[in-house]
C-alpha cells in the first residue's frame, strides 16, 4: 500500500465533579476508599418508588467547564433514561443526557469538543472469593454519583497531541474547582475512539465507516501504550488487506497489545427516551454570568501572562502554572519581595530548582530565607531613587550617550548607582529607576 | 361499637369529640368487618391490626382530634410503600418485599392523625382496569360479588363499597383512581400531575401516574387531596401551583366526542340526569369538541409501555427475593411491547409520534379550557362488567379506558363523582375534568352537584 495511513482518534472524557452531594439524591458525591453500601439511600439504591432530585451543583459544575472551554450553554436542557442491564445499575438505566447536552461545542488547545453533558455513575462489581467459592459483590457507594462526559470531535492524528490535551483538561478541570480529576482515584476516566485513513481522505474531512472504541483506560501511560498499540495492529491489519470493525477493544499490558470486548452485533440498543421524572433544566442568563464569574485564569492564559510579566522561560512557566497552588505561591512571593528581594526569575529558580516552595509552606518564609540566602540587605526604594537622582545629575556625559544610542553606557551607571548604595541596590530596582530617571 | 360505623370524616371525628365511640371501638369495627368480609371478596392483601391499634390507643389517651384527618381509619393501595410493611404491587416478584421508608402521601396521611389499617389489593404493577391482573387473586365488588371492582386500585374502591376503610389511597395512570370509585359508589380525585408527590409510590408509567384519594364525599376527598398535595423535595415534578377557585357563573363543555359509539345507555343516562341537576344549579352547558382525544388510548398505549419496560427493569432478579419468572403476563406483555417501540429503527414510528399525537392533544384539550372551565365525561363506557368477562381479551380491556386516557396524557385533574345505579344494582357515575391544578374548582362543582341531587353516601354492606 502506498498511500499513507493516519490515525483518527476522537476522546470520550468521564469526570467527576467534587460537588458535595451526588447527582440526585443527598448521599456523599465523595466515595473514594468509603466501606462499601455505607453511603446509599432509597434512590441511589434504586429502590422501588425513589425519584431522582436534581442537584443543582453538578449541573453548575459542569457549566463551568463548559464556559471554560468556550462551548454554547444550553439554556434549556433535559435528562434522558438510557436502558440496560447490569448488575452495577440497580434502576436498569443510566440517567444521561442526548439532545439536548448542557454545553454545546467549545476547544481546548485547538482541538474541537463536541459536547460535554452530565450523568450519573453506576457502582462497582467488586469479584471475591469467599470461602473459596468465586463470588461478585455489588458496591452502591459510587451509584448515582455525578459523572460529567466530555467528548471531543474526531480530530486527534497523534499521541502527543491527545496526551497533552488530556494532561491540558485535567488542569483546566483542577484550576476551575470542579474537580480533583485524580486518574488514580478514578475521579477522571479515559476511553479512546481510534480508526484509520488515508491522509487523502483525511484531509477532504471524509471519516472512516468504522471505530473502535478502546476503554478502561486508567493512567496517561497506559493511554500512550494502548493507544500505539492499537493504532499498530490497525495498521497490520489494513496492510495485510483486511476490513476493520466497529468495536470495543481493551488493553492487555502484560500482552502490551489489545483484545475485542465487545462486536458491533451485540452492541446495546440504549432505547433512549426522556426521563420524565426531572423536568427539564432551564438554566437562566444570570445563572450562567454567576457561574461564569467564578472561573479564575485559565492555565493557558497564566502561561503567557508568567512569560510577559515576569519574563519567564516557557518551562519555567510551563512548571509553575501546572500546579494552581504553585503558581498563586510564585505570584504572593514575588509581591512580597518588590522592592527588596531578587527577580521573579529568581523566585522561580529557587522555587523550581531548589524547591525551596517544599520548604517553606508561606511564600513569607520563602522570601525571607532568600533574602537571607543572598545576604544582601536590600535598600528601600526610596534610597535607590536618590542614588539615582545623583548619579544621573553627576555623569550628564553619559547620560547624553545613553540617549545618542549608546545603550552600553548603562552599565556604567548601574554601577555608579551601586556605589552609591554600598552594593546594596536590587539590580532590577536600580535599573528600572535608572531608565525612568532617563527618561524624564 | 353500638352504633354504626361512621361513613365520613366529619361523623367519625364528631363521634370521637362526643365520646359516642373510641378509636380503638373504630378499629374493632373496621376490623370485624375486614375478618367477616375479606376472604370472599379479597379485598386487603395485608391486615395491620398492631399498627392500627397501637395509633388508635395514643390517639384514644391524647384527645388530639384537631389534625385534618384524626381518627380516620385508612388503607393504601399495596402499591405505596410503607415502612416495614410488606408491599407487593399486587406481584409475586414483591411477594416478600418489606420496604425501608415510606410514601410521601403516607407519610403526610400518618402525620395528619390517620389510622393506617392496611394494605389493598390491586391488579399488578397497576396494570389492569378490572383487579383481575392481582397475582393475589381478583377482587370483588362489594355491590355484586359477580362483577368487577374496577382497576387497577381494585381494593381501594372495594374496601370503601364494603365498609373495611373510611378512606383509602389509589393511583391513576389511565383511571385506576378514577373506575374503582365509578364502579363502587365512591368519590376519587385523579389530581394534576405535579400537585402530589409520587415518592416512594412504585412507579408504572412515569409521565402519567398520579396518586390521589378515593372516599365517599367530595369533602372528605378534599380534605385528604390539601393533606397530600404539595412540594415535598423528593418529586421534582411537584409544584405548589394553585388555581383560585372561580366565582362567577360556571361553563362546563360536553365533548362530543366522549358521547359517540360504545357508550351504554344506563351510563349516557345518569350523566344526563346530572347535567339537568347541574344547569337548575345555574351552571351553564355548552357542546365542545376534541378531535384528536380519539387517539387517546391509541397514544396511551404506545407511551405507557414504554416507560413500564423501563420501570421494571430494576426488577431483574437480583434483589427483592423473586426472579423475573415472577412477572405475569400482562407485565410481560407490556415489558415487550414497550421494549418494541423504543428500539432503534422503531422509535420514530412509535415513541416519537405518539408524544407528538400526546401534544396535539394537549394543545386541544388547552385550548377547549378557554371556553369552559370543566369537561363533563363518562369515566368508562359501560357499568361494571363481570368477572371473566374481558379477561382474556387484553385489546377489550384495554378500551374500558377509553374516557380517562386524556386527563393522564394531558396531566389535568379529574374528579369522579358517583351519581346512582343501574337497573342490576350497580353504581354509576361520571368524571369532571378541569384545567391544571383546578382541583378546587372541580371539588366545589362536585359538591353542588351532590348537594343539588341529596346525595348521600353508602355502602354494600
Amino acid at each position: 500500500m502506498n498511500t499513507k495511513l493516519i490515525p483518527i482518534i476522537g476522546m470520550e472524557i468521564h469526570i467527576e465533579p467534587n460537588t458535595k452531594s451526588k447527582m440526585f439524591c443527598a448521599c456523599p458525591q465523595d466515595h473514594f476508599g468509603k466501606a462499601p453500601n455505607t453511603q446509599v439511600c432509597p434512590i441511589c439504591l434504586g429502590l422501588p418508588g425513589a425519584l431522582p432530585f436534581a442537584n443543582y451543583e453538578g449541573i453548575a459544575k459542569t457549566v463551568k467547564l463548559g464556559l471554560a472551554l468556550g462551548s454554547k450553554i444550553s439554556e434549556f436542557s433535559k435528562f434522558y433514561r438510557k436502558n440496560y442491564f447490569y448488575p452495577d445499575l440497580p434502576k436498569g438505566f443510566q440517567t444521561s443526557q442526548l439532545d439536548s447536552p448542557f454545553c454545546v461545542g467549545g476547544s481546548l488547545n485547538g482541538f474541537a469538543i463536541n459536547h460535554i453533558h452530565l450523568e450519573e455513575d453506576a457502582g462497582k462489581l467488586v469479584h471475591e472469593t469467599i470461602d473459596g467459592k468465586k463470588c461478585s459483590l455489588v458496591d452502591f457507594n459510587r451509584s448515582g454519583c455525578a459523572l460529567i462526559e466530555l467528548v471531543t470531535e474526531p480530530v486527534f492524528h497523534d499521541i502527543p497531541s491527545v496526551i497533552s490535551f488530556v494532561k491540558e483538561l485535567q488542569l483546566v478541570a483542577r484550576y476551575i474547582d470542579i474537580s480533583g480529576a485524580d486518574m488514580e482515584k478514578g475521579s477522571m476516566r479515559l476511553e479512546a475512539n481510534i480508526s484509520l485513513s488515508e491522509e487523502e481522505k483525511v484531509k477532504s474531512g471524509e471519516l472512516p465507516n468504522y471505530k473502535v472504541e478502546l476503554k478502561n483506560i486508567n493512567s496517561f501511560k497506559f493511554l500512550e501504550k494502548a493507544v500505539s498499540a492499537e493504532i499498530k495492529r490497525q495498521t497490520e491489519a489494513i496492510e495485510r488487506g483486511e476490513v476493520l470493525v466497529q468495536e470495543t477493544r481493551g488493553y492487555d499490558e502484560v500482552k502490551q497489545s489489545t483484545f475485542s470486548q465487545r462486536s458491533k452485533a451485540d452492541a446495546h440498543d440504549y432505547r433512549y427516551f426522556p426521563e420524565a421524572d426531572l423536568p427539564p433544566i432551564e438554566l437562566t442568563k444570570s445563572q450562567i454570568a454567576n457561574i461564569k464569574s467564578q472561573i479564575p485564569e485559565l492555565p493557558e492564559s497564566k502561561r503567557k501572562r508568567f512569560e510577559e510579566e515576569y519574563k519567564l522561560s516557557k518551562d519555567f512557566a510551563d512548571i509553575l502554572v501546572s500546579e494552581k497552588a504553585r503558581s498563586d505561591y510564585f505570584e504572593e512571593a514575588v509581591k512580597l519581595g518588590q522592592g527588596s528581594s531578587p527577580s521573579a526569575k529568581t523566585v522561580a529558580d529557587l522555587m523550581i530548582n531548589k524547591k525551596l516552595d517544599e520548604q517553606f509552606p508561606e511564600p513569607a518564609g520563602l522570601v525571607k530565607k532568600i533574602v537571607e540566602l543572598t545576604k544582601v540587605e536590600y535598600a528601600s526604594t526610596e534610597e535607590v531613587e536618590n542614588a539615582v537622582k545623583s548619579v544621573l545629575i553627576e555623569n550628564e556625559k553619559a547620560v547624553a550617550d545613553y540617549k545618542g544610542g549608546n545603550g552600553n553606557v548603562i552599565g556604567f551607571l548601574i554601577g555608579m548607582t551601586q556605589k552609591k548604595l554600598q552594593g546594596k541596590g536590587s539590580s532590577q530596582i536600580v535599573r528600572e529607576k535608572l531608565l525612568e530617571g532617563i527618561q524624564k | 361499637m353500638k352504633n354504626k360505623l361512621p361513613l365520613t370524616i366529619k361523623e367519625t371525628q364528631d363521634g370521637l369529640i362526643k365520646k359516642e365511640f373510641s378509636a380503638v371501638e373504630l378499629v374493632d369495627s373496621y376490623l370485624g368487618q375486614i375478618k367477616r368480609y375479606n376472604e370472599e371478596y379479597n379485598i386487603f392483601l395485608t391486615i395491620c391490626e398492631d399498627e392500627a391499634y397501637k395509633k388508635a390507643k395514643e390517639l384514644d389517651k391524647s384527645g388530639a382530634y384537631a389534625t385534618p384527618l384524626a381518627g380516620v381509619v385508612t388503607s393504601y393501595k399495596d402499591i405505596f410503600l410503607t415502612k416495614g410493611v410488606r408491599t407487593t404491587a399486587g406481584s409475586k416478584v414483591l411477594e416478600s418485599y418489606i420496604p425501608p421508608y415510606s410514601a410521601t402521601s403516607v407519610s403526610r396521611i400518618e402525620n395528619a392523625g390517620a389510622i393506617p389499617i392496611g394494605k389493598l389489593n390491586c391488579d399488578a404493577w397497576a396494570h389492569g382496569s378490572s383487579g383481575e391482573n392481582s397475582d393475589f387473586g381478583s377482587t370483588k365488588n362489594p355491590w355484586n360479588k359477580e362483577y368487577v371492582p374496577g382497576g387497577s386500585s381494585s381494593g381501594s374502591g372495594a374496601a370503601l363499597a364494603a365498609n373495611m376503610s373510611l378512606i383509602t389511597t389509589g393511583t391513576d395512570t389511565c383511571g385506576s383512581i378514577r373506575l374503582p370509585a365509578n364502579y363502587c359508589f365512591s368519590v376519587a380525585i385523579k389530581p394534576t400531575y405535579g400537585a402530589v408527590s409520587r415518592y416512594g409510590v412504585i412507579a408504572m408509567a412515569s409521565s402519567l401516574d398520579t396518586v390521589g384519594p378515593i372516599g365517599r364525599t367530595v369533602e372528605d376527598v378534599e380534605t385528604v387531596f390539601n393533606v397530600i398535595k404539595g412540594e415535598d423535595g423528593f418529586d421534582g415534578t411537584v409544584t405548589n401551583e394553585e388555581r383560585k377557585v372561580k366565582s362567577e357563573k360556571l361553563k362546563i363543555g360536553i365533548p362530543k366526542e366522549f358521547f359517540t359509539g360504545g357508550i351504554d345507555p344506563e351510563v349516557e343516562k345518569t350523566i344526563t340526569l346530572a347535567i339537568e341537576v347541574l344547569k337548575n344549579e345555574g351552571v351553564e352547558f355548552k357542546e365542545v369538541t376534541l378531535p384528536s382525544t380519539k387517539y387517546a388510548i391509541d397514544v396511551y398505549y404506545v407511551i405507557q409501555p414504554a416507560e413500564v419496560s423501563s420501570n421494571l427493569g430494576r426488577f431483574d432478579g437480583i434483589r427483592y427475593g423473586n426472579g423475573r419468572d415472577a412477572f405475569g403476563d400482562e407485565a410481560k406483555r407490556r415489558i415487550m411491547l414497550g421494549t418494541y417501540v423504543l428500539s432503534a429503527g422503531y422509535y420514530d414510528a412509535y415513541y416519537l409520534k405518539a408524544m407528538k399525537v400526546r401534544s396535539k392533544i394537549i394543545s386541544e384539550v388547552d385550548k377547549v379550557f378557554d371556553e369552559v372551565d370543566a369537561l363533563i365525561a363518562p369515566v368508562a363506557p359501560t357499568p361494571p362488567f363481570k368477572l371473566g368477562d374481558k379477561v382474556s381479551d387484553p385489546l377489550t380491556m384495554y378500551l374500558t379506558d377509553v374516557y380517562a386516557a386524556t386527563a393522564n396524557l394531558c396531566g389535568i385533574p379529574s374528579l369522579a363523582l358517583p351519581s346512582g345505579f343501574s337497573k342490576l344494582g350497580l353504581p354509576l357515575g361520571f368524571q369532571l375534568m378541569g384545567p391544571r391544578f383546578s382541583e378546587n374548582n372541580l371539588f366545589e362543582l362536585g359538591k353542588t352537584c351532590h348537594r343539588a341531587m341529596s346525595y348521600e353516601p353508602k355502602v354494600a354492606f
